[in-house]
């Protein structure tokens, strides 16, 4: 496998948001989604956060998902600052094809993952062809 | 039009003295810009992982965004004043049968070097991680930190 060196991603402010009430910046975090036959997974660094401080929610086929982070470093003295600290905010329209019932989620450091399965019938069904 | 009036002959040049009070002031701005904090100057600019500094009485505080990351993976070192961290955020298992739609999460090996501002405790450096941020302590030098003096009545 080749070893790559990390890039730096700068994190990215939430443009268009309804104005938050905590007077701190909100970031987009950033996503991996990909799929399976069996369901579609997002998978979100939202670095600071807690998991008890994470709020997903579904609503008709928009998936809002939001963490409040844990501000540290009170009373202390900046030196140097290249990353900013604040929440996150991110809103994904899904397809009608996810079960929402069976949806799951998982918070470990600061990468949330969540397991949206399919619905049974938007599962690819497989068509064997035969040769006569 | 500023008037001049003629009563001291320093008025004169009061114009000048102001001009060089402002040329002053524009030249330490712009020492302040170009060597950072106290000399505290990142190795590279734009390098991961983006650090946060700061400091108290006692301590500097050198924080990293790593989300995901296992502490196994992340190796810190102190030499005399450079602060050492390195390591690598793999990227987590998924089946080959999956298909991306969006791929924007970062992995792979990462070095990042800073001056520390201060003299440190070496033996006395503290580093935790969590929710996917490292948090390094660095206690300063006992010979750095401020002294209270109290003062005795008599």
């Amino acid at each position: 496998m080749a070893e790559k060196d990390i890039e730096v991603r700068e994190k990215q402010e939430v443009q268009t948001q309804a104005e938050s009430t905590r007077n701190i910046p909100v970031y987009v975090p950033a996503v991996d989604i990909y799929e399976s036959e069996e369901a579609l997974t997002v998978v979100a660094d939202m670095p600071g956060v807690a998991p008890e401080n994470v709020d997903i929610d579904l609503r008709d086929d928009q998936l809002t998902i939001r963490g409040t982070v844990t501000v540290e470093g009170d009373g202390e003295t900046v030196l140097l600052r290249e990353y900013g600290v604040g929440d996150y905010y991110r809103q994904f329209t899904l397809g009608r094809i996810i079960d929402q019932s069976k949806i799951e989620a998982a918070m470990k450091d600061g990468v949330l993952t969540l397991t949206l399965p399919k619905v049974d019938k938007a599962k690819p069904r497989k068509i064997t062809v035969k040769t006569g | 039009m500023a008037l001049l009036r003629w009563s001291a002959p320093n008025d004169l040049f009061r114009p000048f003295a102001e001009m060089e009070r402002e040329m002053e002031r524009l030249r330490s701005e712009m020492d302040r810009l170009f060597t950072g904090f106290r000399g505290l100057r990142p190795g590279r600019v734009g390098v991961f992982p983006l650090l946060n500094v700061s400091e108290d009485k006692n301590n500097i505080y050198v924080r990293a965004e790593l989300p995901g990351m296992n502490p196994d993976d992340i190796e810190i070192s102190v030499e005399g004043d450079t602060l050492t961290i390195r390591g690598e955020r793999k990227p987590a298992e998924v089946s080959d049968k999956v298909s991306y739609h969006r791929r924007e999460r970062e992995f792979g090996r990462f070095r990042r070097s800073l001056t520390l501002p201060t003299r440190i405790n070496v033996d006395a450096v503290d580093a935790t991680f969590k929710n996917g941020v490292l948090t390094i302590v660095l206690p300063k030098a006992e010979e750095v930190r401020p002294k209270q003096i109290p003062v005795k009545t008599q």
